[in-house]
């Protein structure tokens, strides 16, 4: 059976290099085209050095795209939405890694962005790629947006407990997250410069996140949750780590809070309850997933209190991300949900 | 749950016992890393081992 064809559009930076990484092992399909702003001309390893002997391919300029079966957008927020027109005359499946087609509601860009959507007729026919909790939306679907690296470790990390009930939209939701440098993306800036940068504890964003519409989104069939993020860039390079605050009832037992785990994440490939009793790794932590499309959930309850912090780990470009992306582009196609993600990472 | 199984205390999980277990012996739950001491074999019976609280230097 032939592969099918897939584009990249803005692939030299670190997510399109991550959906390269994971593409070029997969077994039905074929990168034929990849483009890239100021690294037109460049070979793929040019950028990108560690697929060098993975893929022979240079970047083109957007002009030069040709139809294919499938189109990745891992532009930059707001630009893809300015051009969608063009991409689904391209090809008639897409998966838009920005933001730009995240939300349903157009009013939440206008107050999460700042700015007007451009394309608002088309927010409707992106379904929004999370496996995890839109699973059926997903298959043979046309069009999917992409996932924000925090609110996707916040939702899983709240998902479990909110779907059981345990958890209710009657408190705020505080979600302390550490995050690596490559979520600032590929550019440098004065912020990623070496020596400002290096053994950082930097409180990024502590109010007023724009992935706090994602996931209160992404809850709402459960409630209407106040979900608030706090950013803080940690020294890692890959990764996301959530610690989400809220009351839960006490007395509740652990082996209650296990069934509410299982009960979500039972036959889920992707994601792993990690919650022990001893030992070094008790708890979900993100260097073990750098590379990987797992996510690592958890929690920390205190039955007399009912003090309970919800715990997800995830690698930001993998399922925060690329590997999300591809997992989308697996269901939308009909192909094995895990092809190309089974990475397991790697340890120490 | 299979006879030569038993539900962790803890988490609930199911915990498979070997057939040839002994009083006395330990065993560790897949799911949630807790040590479960085989107090009597009959009727087999459980219950928590004493765990070492870690030291993480605090």
């Amino acid at each position: 059976m032939s592969r099918l064809q897939v584009g990249i559009v803005a692939a030299s930076g670190y997510t399109g290099g991550e959906l390269l990484r994971l593409l070029s092992q997969h077994p039905q399909v074929e990168i034929v085209q990849v483009t890239a702003g100021r690294n037109v001309g460049k070979f793929v390893h040019n950028v990108h050095p560690h697929l060098r002997g993975q893929l022979n391919l240079q970047f083109i300029a957007d002009e030069g795209l040709q139809p294919c079966d499938i189109l990745f957008l891992a532009l930059p927020h707001g630009q893809a939405q300015q051009s969608i027109e063009h991409y689904t005359t391209l090809a008639p499946r897409i998966i838009d890694l920005s933001a730009d087609f995240r939300l349903r509601n157009p009013a939440d860009y206008a107050t999460t962005y700042a700015h007007d959507h451009h394309a608002p007729t088309w927010l409707d026919r992106f379904v929004y790629g999370l496996p995890e909790i839109n699973r059926q939306a997903l298959i043979g679907a046309n069009y999917a947006s992409g996932v924000g690296c925090n609110a996707t470790a916040t939702t899983l990390a709240l998902w479990a407990l909110v779907r059981a009930g345990i958890l209710n939209a009657d408190q705020p939701i505080f979600a302390d997250i550490k995050v690596g440098s490559s979520e600032a993306g590929s550019t440098p800036t004065p912020a990623s410069h070496h020596p400002a940068r290096s053994g950082i504890v930097r409180p990024f964003q502590l109010t007023g996140h724009r992935h706090e519409a994602e996931v209160r989104q992404a809850l709402r069939d459960c409630g209407d949750f106040d979900v608030r993020m706090a950013v803080t860039s940690v020294e890692m390079v890959r990764g996301v780590a959530v610690a989400a605050h809220v009351t839960l009832p006490t007395g509740l037992r652990e082996r209650d809070l296990w069934q509410a785990y299982r009960g979500a994440w039972k036959g889920e490939p992707f994601v792993r309850i990690v919650h022990e009793q001893d030992g070094l790794h008790r708890h979900p932590e993100p260097r073990l997933l750098a590379g990987t499309n797992y996510a690592d959930v958890g929690w920390e309850y205190d039955p007399a209190t009912g003090r309970t912090v919800l715990l997800a780990a995830i690698d930001n470009l993998g399922k925060g991300a690329a590997g999300s992306a591809v997992q989308c582009m697996n269901l939308m196609c009909g192909f094995d949900e895990t092809t190309a993600l089974t990475f397991g990472g790697i340890y120490p | 749950m299979s006879n030569n199984n038993v539900e962790c205390l803890e988490c609930g999980a199911d915990i498979r016992v070997p057939n040839n277990v002994m009083q006395g012996e330990i065993l560790k739950c897949g799911d949630c890393g807790i040590e479960l001491e085989v107090t009597e074999l009959n009727p087999l019976t459980i219950d928590l081992a004493p765990m070492e609280m870690e030291d993480w230097g605090e």
